[in-house]
């Protein structure tokens, strides 16, 4: 049984269109003007960490929630390569907003089902315009190919606090149930730019959007595309860290000299760097994998979540450690990008059920 | 300017007035350089058209498609990847038509007589001593770690012209004959068995001038030339899922299920995504040198592949568990090539060794990367002003 890896691989687009470099610039100046770290640390320990108006300025102005949604349907009939560079950004600044929750997740879900469901249309044309944002109700840690969870609570839901519309997977389907119809308790987060809470639904309550299976089916494909989209996020978070750490140990001088300029810590930047060049590669795959529609996606998937998630930490971790004492404080945003990328690496599949899954589909099996 | 499309009337003519079948070897690839479709970015003359890089690969594929002889890139390596862009740079006229068309075809073998005992990865702190004689220069001292020695014709050589400058400033590159008698090759047997380098001796051989590339004294700007092409020259080509080691290993796998074990699947696994990232970022790599925006990931390019190749040949050999006790032989031989996954485990988990070595270590391209790519402060130096005879060895 090798013919998996007989089969020619698709042809990727791995670089950056000018579109795509011009969404990344209007997205970066937005959030440099709005939510810069400072901000954030500001407001992480209040009841919301979402800046105000943010979202609607994303969504609204700059029109990136609608991007995986075609115009027909009410959104940009852009695709997933430019919904990863904002993802990237977001990622850089270790944004609190719910885009890879609503815009990709919940939008990609939606997407499934919006040709057999006038519900499911009418509800992504709502998400598209930004004027509301639903949420899977799953745990963060679900994987693409995991047993997906049923029942009426779900804990460790992301971004429900900025919930209008849940998406309940049942028995018996897909339902749509607005916020205000759930149960919504907010939980301690890891990591404090990405809220979570317990939902609990009333089992009658809302619409039904699709039968059991075309909910299955359009909930992984929403989770496939959150986790291949998710290496944006943590290929942007990466590169922040990497920046940043280059730019301290360059200025600062212990010994006469500045910390940057000792080769044991070089050598680290630099292995990093090395880290961050294939991150960008995979990343970039798994986008233009999912906005080909390419039979190829899956397994791109899962090895960009693979490799980013553990590039994101270990960029992170390093970022914390070359800081020294001034890594350990609060008022450094250092911590902000650990706990994010900490969170990130469990989030839609740990490293080892991504790696579950390139054994089957590569057919590399475990011992029996 | 060329384009694609008389590129592709240029390749067709050629087809048709030497075809492949009926035509020699030789003069096939002789007639091809001489169409301008050896090295299209090549000058006019010179077995190119000045078209765009880019577009080889469309002349190249035609060829291919015609079962056209290619000119073994494999064996002739060092003279494609590393003499040709250093003598179309830096020769004479007169240099660049005598050794371009024998060098492409494949006719004279080229070796690179850079480093050294004393100076590896400090290269300029070579001692191999080139004094002036007339019109001819004489040179004396020991190369090390030569590929292809035994087999090459021609050598690119640096060696030190002005012991009282500076060492980087010293130096003076050449192009040696390694049919003169003052040449010795001896072969340089290594850990793996076999003989794939040698140790050059060079004593009284007379270079005459005009084998001279470059300015006396100007030898390490030359050598750059050699060097940044060595780097650049890894990456040009698609690679196939599973394409280098880990597609050796990963073959083990399927077809032995007795020899799997947890602890090794989760490591297999781990490299399998590795190797896969490698290998889209070299695709990466190429796109951007495909549409003319070349980034600094060269270098990355071959540092994860040292990295790779070892781990995974070190897991191969574990695998194979009684299997990897074992060695298929290691009777002296002098290979014409190398090959990193050719032989059996223990071979490639042992030639794997070299490769965070050979063509600058991991440790220097870390260090280039750190100083280059991110802009960190570089290490102190205390060697740079001070008369290469005056150094400490």
């Amino acid at each position: 049984m090798t013919e998996t890896t007989e089969t020619a691989e698709p042809s990727l687009d791995l670089l950056y269109s000018e579109t795509e470099d011009d969404l990344r610039a209007a997205v970066r100046a937005l959030l440099t003007d709005r939510a810069g770290h400072q901000d954030l640390l500001g407001r992480i320990e209040t009841d919301s960490p979402y800046v105000p108006g943010l979202w609607k300025s994303l969504a609204g102005d700059i029109g990136v929630a609608g991007l995986l949604v075609p115009e027909k349907l009410g959104g940009q009939g852009a695709s997933h390569r430019e919904a990863a560079v904002v993802l990237e950004e977001l990622g850089r600044a270790v944004t609190p907003l719910p885009y890879l929750t609503s815009a990709v997740v919940a939008t990609e879900t939606l997407l499934a089902l919006a040709g057999e469901s006038d519900a499911a249309a009418g509800l992504l044309a709502e998400l598209a315009g930004g004027r509301t944002v639903a949420v899977l109700a799953v745990p963060l840690s679900t994987a693409p190919e995991a047993e997906l969870p049923l029942g009426e609570s779900v804990a460790a839901v992301a971004d429900a606090t900025a919930a209008d519309v849940f998406l309940v997977l049942r028995a018996d389907g897909l339902y749509a149930v607005p916020a205000d119809e759930a149960t919504v308790e907010p939980q301690t987060p890891l990591d404090l730019t990405r809220p979570l809470a317990a939902v609990t639904t009333g089992a009658g309550s809302g619409a039904r959007l699709a039968g059991p299976d075309a909910a299955r089916a359009a909930v992984r494909r929403g989770l496939l595309a959150g986790a291949g989209l998710l290496a944006s996020e943590q290929l942007g978070l990466a590169e922040w860290c990497l920046e940043e750490t280059v730019r301290y140990t360059r200025e600062r001088h212990q010994f006469n000299r500045p910390v940057g300029s000792f080769q044991a810590l070089k050598h680290r930047m630099a292995q990093l760097w090395l880290d961050l060049v294939g991150a960008r590669a995979a990343a970039r795959a798994a986008a233009d994998a999912l906005a080909t529609g390419s039979a190829d996606a899956p397994l791109i998937v899962a090895v960009a979540q693979a490799h980013c998630s553990k590039v994101a930490v270990r960029a992170a971790e390093e970022c914390v450690q070359l800081h020294g004492g001034i890594g350990m404080t609060w008022e450094h945003p250092a911590h902000l990008a650990l706990k994010r990328a900490k969170s990130d690496q469990i989030a839609l599949g740990s490293t080892g059920r991504h790696q579950d899954a390139i054994a089957a589909l590569v057919d590399l099996p475990a011992p029996a | 300017m060329t384009d694609a499309e008389e590129l592709l009337v240029r390749t067709r003519k050629l087809l048709d007035e030497h075809p492949p079948a009926t035509t020699d070897r030789t003069d096939f690839l002789r007639a091809r350089f001489d169409a301008g479709l050896a090295w299209v970015h090549y000058p006019v003359g010179l077995g190119g058209l000045d078209a765009p890089r880019a577009l080889q690969a469309v002349v190249d594929a035609e060829l291919a498609a015609a079962g056209a002889p290619d000119n073994d890139p494999r064996k002739i390596g060092i003279g494609l990847g590393m003499a040709a862009p250093t003598v179309l740079a830096h020769g004479t006229d007169e240099v660049k038509r005598r050794f371009l068309r024998p060098l492409w075809v494949g006719e004279e073998v080229w070796c690179q007589l850079f480093s050294e005992p004393g100076a590896g990865s400090d290269l300029a702190a070579l001692a191999t001593r080139a004094v002036r004689d007339g019109e001819d220069w004489v040179v004396d001292g020991q190369k090390v770690w030569t590929s292809s020695a035994h087999t090459a014709r021609w050598a690119i050589l640096i060696a030190r012209t002005d012991p009282d400058a500076p060492k980087h400033r010293g130096i003076t590159y050449f192009v040696c004959d390694m049919t003169d008698p003052g040449v010795e090759v001896r072969p340089l047997r290594q850990i793996t068995g076999e003989a794939e380098f040698n140790e050059v001796f060079l004593t009284g051989v007379r270079i005459p001038d005009a084998h001279r590339l470059g300015e006396i004294g100007d030898g390490w700007r030359v050598a750059q030339t050699t060097l940044m092409n060595e780097r650049v020259s890894i990456g040009g080509a698609r690679i196939p899922r599973e394409g280098g080691m880990i597609g050796k290993v990963a073959t083990t796998w399927r077809e032995r299920p007795e020899l799997r074990t947890h602890d090794l699947h989760r490591r297999l696994l781990d490299h399998w995504v590795d190797a896969e990232v490698a290998r889209l970022a070299g695709e990466r790599l190429r796109q951007q040198l495909v549409a003319g925006r070349p980034g600094p990931e060269g270098s990355a390019m071959k540092l994860a592949f040292a990295r790779l190749n070892q781990a995974i040949s070190g897991l191969e050999v574990e695998l194979l568990g009684d299997e990897g006790l074992l060695y298929g032989e290691w009777e002296m031989r002098r290979p014409e090539l190398v090959d990193f996954t050719g032989r059996d485990a223990g071979y490639r988990y042992l030639r794997s060794k070299g490769n965070s070595i050979e063509g600058g270590t991991s440790e220097v391209l870390l260090n280039i990367v750190a100083e280059r790519v991110l802009g960190l402060p570089p290490e102190p130096r205390n060697d740079k002003d001070v008369a290469w005879k005056d150094l400490a060895r």
